[in-house]
């Protein structure tokens, strides 16, 4: 039977009216003053997180060694080689390259051999890294539509190539974020202002529990008490991975529905690359918005201090180690741009396949993306 | 002994669980925010039909079921008993009345089933999506009346009655698709 997957799992309509919202995205952010950037895609610097995993490729470096193929035992490097993460090649090694004997007779002219090892390059998770080096180095109020990659995200609400639309407003703070992220989302959406909802209020509600107070074992209990059936293999001092199983299962479903939820107050253990509340070491300046159930941005009162990024790089890196996952790169230019300054900000990131999805009344990414990895 | 990460897992995978073959029938990829990505998956076991949910965590692993399908053709009941041969190997299996539960009611002798073996025992069968039987007996067709929307019990010469319109009469071979029971058509010879 012909293979039908050439085509596209969107319908041309879904297309058109993807890129109609497109045009009224950027509309609201050039009406507000932003400006659109672009930033490298592929990157030496990725984001250090506990659950996100870049894919990454060798790249050969600018102007490597001379040409010397000369005695037909030309290995063949190329020059954009797909690394998978998880079995990490050791650094290029002559020796056990130019082992392939059919590589000059079957094979047409190969770039030249390079003396220096090749470098690891991130597909980028988001531009977080690179918007904040503008940031750090003076420009103003940006928003970028970027193309980015998570591995091993694929389901009805995640490809592992996706749109992200990432803004930064420089100056601003967590509500100035919140209220610019609940515009957009009526903007676009239409489905009122977003109400705002705290992490802490919104575990009382919906499981009857102190998210930040609450000790390990009584939070186990907890989870078993909602009839959920852990993973064998959780810790049971894995905090975290304890309350996002009640976060999916109890509490997400219920946000948005009505209309926006913002949720907000994230525990520091969530923070990411969100500042700390002042004054209350057990919260981070984290939000995100939810829709019909589904999370659609997430934005950080951003932080400032290298040496509280460094630590967290170390701890994310500990716990990935512990889950069995490479370390990721904990030296990035971003510190740099740190130690440079940079200014207070609040950024936002949001999933654009899932808004057009909601806007378009779609059930799944793949209604409103024309080849999603199966097809890509 | 194979095993599938969670990057594998899919609708349809046999996995080994507490001792049982299970059967993956729904597995939904969830990330909460920054978090744990986890995979929510309804279960089905193979034998008794009970429905299990699941979560795992990304990194989680499941044994395969030694499980495997194949064409057999039906040979004939034994009082509770019904005897299959596996055309390729001429192996015989026998399935219970209850493994092959409301089947019976389509199987004619010769007919090409599908068996699935779990540790090399057979533990239920499909039989073909369509099938063809021949009516016993039913009451007397009303002469010109097309409509199928009017049915009437027919006993077919498996033991098994179907409703089926009320032109079908004694002797005919009647098509019925074995997922729903019902009658699609009458055929010839």
């Amino acid at each position: 039977m012909p293979s039908n997957d050439f085509r596209p799992t969107a319908t041309w309509q879904n297309l058109q009216r993807r890129a109609d919202l497109l045009r009224r995205l950027r509309e609201f952010f050039d009406n507000r003053g932003f400006v659109e950037v672009e930033t490298p895609i592929l990157s030496a610097d990725t984001v250090v997180d506990r659950h996100l995993d870049p894919f990454s490729i060798q790249i050969a470096p600018p102007g490597g060694a001379p040409h010397s193929a000369t005695d037909g035992t030309s290995a063949q490097s190329a020059s954009l080689a797909d690394v998978p993460s998880a079995a990490k090649r050791p650094a290029s090694n002559p020796q056990s390259e130019i082992q392939n004997p059919k590589s000059p007779a079957s094979r047409p002219p190969s770039p030249a051999p390079h003396s220096s090892p090749a470098s690891r390059l991130w597909l980028q998770t988001s531009p977080e890294f690179a918007m904040k080096r503008l940031l750090a180095a003076g420009g103003g109020r940006m928003y970028q539509v970027a193309r980015v990659f998570r591995q091993d995200e694929l389901g009805p609400l995640h490809n592992p190539e996706f749109t992200l639309v990432e803004w930064y407003q420089p100056g601003e703070d967590m509500a100035a974020g919140m209220e610019l992220t609940s515009d957009l989302c009526e903007a676009i959406l239409g489905r009122g202002p977003a109400e705002r909802l705290s992490y802490a209020e919104a575990f009382d509600h919906f499981v009857g529990i102190d998210p930040l107070s609450i000790d390990n074992q009584q939070l186990v209990a907890a989870v078993k008490d909602c009839g959920i059936e852990p993973p064998a293999s959780l810790d049971l001092n894995d905090r975290d991975v304890w309350l996002d199983l009640l976060m999916v299962d109890r509490i997400q479903p219920n946000l948005g529905v009505d209309r926006p939820t913002l949720l907000y107050g994230y525990p520091a253990s969530q923070a990411a690359l969100a500042q700390v509340q002042p004054g209350n070491p057990l919260v981070a300046e984290r939000f995100e918005l939810y829709v019909d159930g589904i999370e659609l941005a997430n934005g950080y009162h951003e932080l400032l201090d290298p040496a509280e990024l460094r630590r967290r790089n170390r701890e994310v890196n500990a716990q990935r180690l512990a889950d069995g996952k490479e370390t990721l790169p904990e030296e990035s230019r971003l510190l740099a741009a740190m130690k440079a300054g940079l200014p207070a900000s609040v950024g936002v990131a949001l999933g654009f396949d899932r808004l057009v999805m909601l806007a378009l009344g779609a059930r799944s990414v793949a209604e409103v993306m024309a080849f999603p990895i199966d097809r890509a | 002994m194979a095993s599938y990460n969670t990057s594998e897992f899919r609708k349809g995978l046999k996995v080994q669980l507490e001792g049982d073959p299970y059967i993956m029938i729904e597995c939904n990829f969830v990330k909460p925010g920054k978090g744990q990505a986890l995979y929510k998956c309804r279960l089905r076991n193979l034998l008794r039909g009970t429905v299990l949910d699941r979560t795992y965590k990304s990194g989680d692993s499941l044994e395969a079921a030694e499980i495997e399908e194949i064409q057999a053709q039906f040979l004939y009941r034994q009082q509770d008993n019904f005897v299959f041969m596996d055309n390729e190997s001429y192996e015989q299996y026998e399935l219970t009345a209850e493994q092959v539960d409301d089947a019976w009611k389509y199987l004619k002798e010769g007919m090409l089933c599908s068996i699935v073996l779990y540790n090399n025992a057979p533990i239920s069968m499909t039989p073909p999506n369509h099938v063809v039987l021949r009516v016993e007996y039913c009451e007397p067709g009303a002469k010109g009346n097309t409509a199928t929307n009017v049915t009437k019990p027919c006993k077919v010469d498996t033991g098994a009655e179907f409703p089926c319109p009320a032109f079908v009469n004694m002797g005919d071979l009647i098509k019925i698709d074995t997922r729903t029971g019902e009658y699609l058509e009458r055929v010839k010879e």
